[in-house]
């Protein structure tokens, strides 16, 4: 194979292996956004938080309750973090957001941005700030695969296949579902879905504990690849919101293939101009506020 | 109409007043109809009919006095819990068709209220122009596929009053024409309905009683029977 099409493969692929965190968090960011009209500043804590709480189940969890080789693994971690950030995103929800939906969006964007500089503070104070790894990969998903044109991380190859489907059933479940339908006409007309006797609040709580969930659940995946500190998500936030305002807010699918292409696109600059690679995106981003206001898939109004 | 339906009233509301934010719009209703009759509410635009409809719906901002379905007191029910309590099916003014959902999302979209709401294939034979459209988004629809959807959907859900506001606005005589149809069977099959409606000549052979209604207070009852006799009253309610 041509030298140069093996490099532009591998580095797709390691674009691809970014693109999947782009697209889950847009893909919650994209969830909220169009049931609460709320940009959730705290999306990349969440994601932070979710990969703690893996790291913590593994490492020192067992300790506090008095197993010491308690350790509780990544597979259980895929399960728990998201659903233990999905509920703390709920408690957000309905003790401080309600609060402010009859107030102007930024107050939702403030607030969540306090939210995310406590649990920062936080973690800060009891982790090591510059990063820990996450000694819990499964022995199921080390080593490599050969894909042809490069050995490829077992464990990235899964996070890709795996992120792929729940991008997929999240879209499916919004797009072609009853409960997906009561999403929608909320987000159009939630006076009137409450008059039907759909209890409006209590699917603007779960939503929002659903998108915060799918935060978690990208951060437990993102643990065993990067190491788990408390400015991941701070790092990564600023990429998905490029993300968000490229794909434009409020299509699920344009949230998703958005931030697959945007990472494939990112690696595949490196083969070209390695220093453009973390600007690319706000370059791009850039072109789109100039020429599409509304984003790539968002609707015009 | 016999009078004991009437001693024993399905929906009985009693000195409603209701606010939006500080705008006091309810200065008082006081109207009554029994199991399987149907009251209009007539009046000017922004005389406070499309509201009266709302504040037994809970969207308005506040509301206050006694809106009674069989006997139970809704005054205070939170606004998710109307609709199943009282088994009522809303049609609001603009339709409410959602253009993000096809018309089959749109029809199974509000939740059953009672087990004998109308099956889907029911609802295909009572407006057939809905069969072939099914699949379209609610946004591509006419004014009357979009008007006949409302109706369609509420149906389903086994409500048995039903507050239809302003079916007619804005549609060809022969849709509307379709429409007294439907309601006249509605009424022929008990269900119990409350028309908003600008449009006399659709409303006068479809009610059994109608409720003038200007600045937030019922203004005048005329009896189904006492129509005629009352025409030069009506037309001064009614004209602009």
């Amino acid at each position: 194979m041509d030298p140069m099409i093996r490099l532009i493969l591998a580095q797709g692929m390691l674009g691809l292996n970014n693109g999947v965190f782009y697209a889950m968090l847009s893909l919650g960011l994209a969830v909220i956004f169009g049931l609460l009209n709320v940009v959730n500043f705290a999306h990349g804590a969440l994601y932070m938080l979710g990969a703690f709480l893996a790291l913590i189940l593994y490492s020192y969890a067992g300790a506090w309750v008095g197993l010491d080789a308690l350790h509780i693994g990544f597979w259980p971690a895929l399960i728990l973090a998201p659903l233990l950030v999905a509920c703390f995103g709920m408690l957000i929800e309905r003790f401080m957001l309600r609060r402010l939906y009859k107030l102007d969006p930024i107050y939702s964007l403030l607030l969540t941005f306090g939210v995310t500089l406590v649990l920062q503070g936080l973690f800060i104070n009891f982790f090591n700030a510059s990063g820990t790894p996450y000694p819990g990969m499964p022995e199921s998903l080390r080593g490599v695969v050969n894909l042809g044109f490069m050995m490829f991380p077992k464990y990235r190859l899964f996070v890709i296949i795996f992120s792929i489907i729940v991008c997929f059933a999240v879209w499916y479940m919004i797009e072609r579902t009853r409960i997906g339908s009561r999403l929608r006409a909320g987000t159009e007309n939630p006076e009137l879905v409450k008059a039907f006797g759909i209890n409006v609040p209590l699917m603007v709580m779960l939503t929002f504990g659903f998108g915060t969930g799918l935060a978690g659940l990208a951060g437990v995946l993102a643990a065993p690849i990067y190491s788990v500190s408390p400015l991941m998500g701070a790092n990564l936030i600023i990429v998905i919101f490029a993300v968000v305002v490229i794909g434009g807010m409020g299509s699920i699918a344009g949230a998703v293939l958005t931030g697959f292409a945007l990472g494939l696109v990112e690696g595949i600059t490196k083969v070209f101009y390695a220093p453009a690679a973390n600007t690319v995106i706000f370059l791009l981003m850039v072109i789109v506020l100039l020429v599409r206001p509304n984003g790539l898939f968002g609707r015009q109004s | 109409m016999s009078t004991t339906t009437l001693t024993k009233p399905m929906l009985k509301i009693e000195n409603l007043h209701a606010w939006y934010g500080e705008s006091h719009v309810l200065h008082g209703i006081n109207l009554e109809l029994a199991e399987g009759q149907l009251i209009t509410l007539l009046g000017r635009n922004g005389a406070g009919r499309s509201t009266t409809l709302r504040s037994i719906m809970g969207m308005v901002d506040r509301r206050t006095g006694s809106i009674a379905i069989n006997g139970e007191e809704f005054i205070t029910k939170p606004a998710h819990r109307i609709t199943p309590d009282g088994r009522i099916g809303f049609c609001p003014e603009e339709r409410g068709i959602f253009a993000s959902l096809t018309v089959e999302e749109n029809l199974m979209l509000p939740p059953a209220v009672g087990a004998d709401g109308m099956s889907i294939e029911e609802l295909f034979e009572m407006f057939p122009n809905l069969a072939n459209v099914r699949k379209r988004m609610g946004t591509r629809l006419s004014g009357g596929e979009q008007q006949m959807l409302a109706i369609a959907r509420i149906l389903r859900t086994g409500a048995r009053l039903l507050l239809l506001d302003e079916i007619t606005e804005g549609l060809a005589p022969v849709i509307v024409k379709t429409l007294g149809r439907v309601i006249r069977d509605l009424k022929s099959r008990g269900y119990t309905i409350v028309l908003v409606e600008q449009n006399f000549r659709f409303a006068a052979p479809l009610a059994d009683r109608h409720y003038v209604i200007e600045h937030g207070e019922v203004i005048d009852t005329i009896e189904s029977a006492d129509v005629e006799s009352s025409m030069d009253r009506l037309n001064h309610y009614l004209s602009v």
